[in-house]
């Protein structure tokens, strides 16, 4: 995290030909307003004393304030804008938890009949469908002509807590459905591919001997030794996307969610926003490699012993 | 060497064997999943090189000036291709639908009065040299990485392994994201060079350096599970140098795996860079790509949504035919490999 926030540091202090100072003061500023900036912001320092002073303000004092809006902290921004993505991504990733493993399980059981290559092919559309078109196309479905009849109960584009659950799913349910569409077809995927392995695996030729029945077998037994490349898959795309990835998502339909939020202080340069978005991100990605490392255990005992 | 393998007389002709490559050929072309996702890919490579003389011999149009008086011919009329808007005040003018005719505004105008159609034509051309140039690249450097670090290993090794995992742990569109914004409102200026902010190598270069991980990891894994087998002792007893051995003996083993990547890298990466194109952080004006079209389109989508509706279709199959293929590839070339795609 620390190299990760050194990273981030350099990018945007260090590249050859940006200066921030000239992007707050704005186009054409007169060198006494553009030096008056460099004072005020600190820009003078030296590179290791501002990135210092910077992790001083965003951990220690938490009192880190916007370039752009000035006064606004930046920390209460990130605890309002955590529960829009945390939201979005839970109800995301029931959906396509469900939609991976029912589609991976329908392949497998099915195979060699049309229902494999159909569902597979639809996996690979999924795939390679950009989320923020589909989520336009959902928009164009949903907000327009449709909207007075088939889809008058879809509210419009925006977030509601979740003090108000009915009005929080719907809100979220098309979201939900587009974030899900591409992991669900990665999952369905990964896991069509491991179960095959696993069907052609000897524990499976010796459960047929004993005369289990094809749908135990499955289920049973090539399923719990499929699951930890998908539980690992699960882990870092969830920390990802709790961390902000689900932006093209959010900007789409208009959730202030981190990836918003992140996305909007990129815009303006907002380097204090953006190093704790990205921070927060590069937290839940360690997070989530370090539960996966915990639930693999679980799942496979054999780790345990390794 | 003793003489010992040395036959009197003309040796016995060898067998002709086909080799890897022939027989991984010879499957792709008998798998009809592969065929059609190159004929798919080859139709709209040749459509989208052919943008130039659509847009100059048959639509008459330019892709790229805003043309707002322009005016086409709809049912033996001359018609404005930005009307006035019909409902409330009034305000504002409206591009035309499409016409569904070749001669001009196949898929009716943009915004500025552009003819969409010849737009996502060149569109296709950046995003796919972008998708295909940056994947060649990240195949290239990412083998190239991973070769050195897997075969050398140690210190080498441990360095290039973190500065990888530097990479990989960062979020993709957030690096992507960071890269653009920075790169592109200033163009990159590094000694001699001197990229201007509109040259589509700053997106390339941003997309290949944030594969790199992809491609690198895995080979890596590769290579050093090769460096311990008996053909590479074997060179080595030879007194074979270093690079000899990378060039003759771990690139030849880890090349399939190398080519298999490229398709589907393209995939990524065209969807990668027509998504930061939404954003508009990717191709900047004048060009236009899939992706800046998506988002011309954004203000239009209720009134002509073929606007952004096109350009996504031509992503979504261009996208898909090239996990096809990406799939089909491997299957042929590499048979040991674990996910197999095998439709």
């Amino acid at each position: 995290m620390f190299a990760i926030s050194v990273m981030v540091f350099l990018i945007f202090f260090a590249t050859p030909g940006v200066d921030p100072a000239a992007r707050i003061a704005g186009r054409g500023a007169s060198p006494e307003v553009l030096a008056q900036v460099q004072k005020t912001f600190g820009f003078d320092q030296p590179l290791p004393v501002r990135y210092g002073l910077m992790m001083d303000h965003l951990f220690i004092k938490q009192d880190l304030t916007s370039y752009v809006n000035v006064g606004e902290k930046v920390v209460p921004q990130l605890v309002q804008a955590a529960p829009v993505t945390l939201s979005l991504v839970l109800g995301a990733a029931v959906i396509w938890i469900v939609l991976g493993l029912g589609g991976g399980l329908l392949a497998t059981r099915f195979r060699g009949t049309v229902v494999d290559p159909i569902v597979m092919i639809v996996g690979i559309a999924a795939v390679s469908m950009p989320a923020y078109w589909v989520g336009e196309v959902v928009n164009l479905i949903t907000q327009d002509k449709l909207h007075s009849t088939v889809f008058s109960w879809v509210p419009s584009l925006g977030y509601v807590s979740i003090a108000d659950p009915v009005q929080w799913a719907a809100h979220l349910i098309f979201p939900w459905l587009t974030l899900a569409l591409l992991y669900g077809g990665i999952y369905a995927r990964v896991l069509r591919a491991e179960l095959v392995t696993a069907m052609s695996e000897d524990y499976v030729r010796t459960g047929r001997a004993k005369g289990l029945s094809e749908r135990r077998i499955l289920f049973r037994h090539a399923l719990r030794g499929s699951l930890s490349p998908v539980v690992s898959l699960f882990g870092l795309d969830f920390g990802s996307l709790v961390g902000g990835s689900a932006l093209l998502t959010e900007v789409v339909f208009g959730l202030p969610g981190i990836g918003k939020l992140t996305w909007d202080s990129l815009q303006n340069l907002d380097l204090p926003v953006i190093m704790a978005c990205v921070l927060y991100s590069a937290f839940f990605v360690v997070a989530a490699n370090a539960v996966v490392d915990l639930l693999y255990a679980v799942i496979d005992p054999r780790v345990r012993h390794a | 060497m003793s003489g010992a393998t040395v036959t009197e007389g003309t040796p016995p002709p060898a067998p002709r064997s086909i080799g890897p490559w022939r027989v991984g050929l010879g499957q792709l072309l008998r798998n009809p999943v592969a065929v059609v996702a190159f004929v798919v890919l080859l139709l709209i490579v040749v459509v989208c090189l052919a943008a130039p003389l659509y847009a100059g011999d048959i639509a008459h149009t330019d892709a790229f000036r805003s043309n707002v008086t322009a005016t086409t011919i709809i049912n033996g009329h001359r018609v404005s291709v930005l009307q006035q808007n019909k409902q409330g005040l009034g305000l504002g003018v409206e591009p035309i639908g499409p016409t569904w005719n070749l001669s001009g505004y196949f898929l009716g105008a943009d915004g500025q009065g552009r003819d969409v159609f010849a737009r996502l034509l060149y569109g296709g051309r950046t995003t796919l040299l972008i998708g295909f140039v940056s994947a060649v690249a990240c195949c290239v450097l990412g083998a190239f990485v991973g070769l050195i670090a897997g075969y050398f290993g140690g210190v080498v090794d441990w360095i290039l392994s973190r500065l990888l995992d530097l990479i990989w742990a960062f979020p993709v569109y957030l690096l992507a994201i960071s890269l653009s914004v920075v790169l592109l409102t200033n163009g990159l200026r590094l000694g001699p060079i001197d990229i201007e902010p509109d040259n589509l190598a700053l997106p390339i270069m941003i997309i290949t350096l944030i594969y790199i991980p992809y491609v690198a990891r895995p080979l890596r894994g590769q290579v050093l599970s090769l460096k311990g087998r008996e053909f590479i002792k074997a060179s080595i007893g030879l007194g074979a140098g270093d690079w000899r051995i990378l060039r003759r003996e771990v690139l030849r083993n880890i090349l399939p795996t190398v080519i298999v990547f490229i398709p589907l890298m393209t995939a990524l990466n065209m969807l990668t860079e027509s998504a930061l194109s939404f954003l508009s952080i990717g191709v900047q004006p004048p060009n236009a790509s899939w992706g800046t079209i998506i988002n011309d389109g954004l203000d239009l989508l209720y009134t002509r949504p073929a606007v952004a509706l096109a350009p996504g279709i031509m992503l979504v199959i261009t996208a898909v035919a090239f996990n096809l293929l990406g799939d089909s590839v491997r299957d042929a070339l590499d048979p040991k490999a674990k996910l197999r795609g095998s439709i």
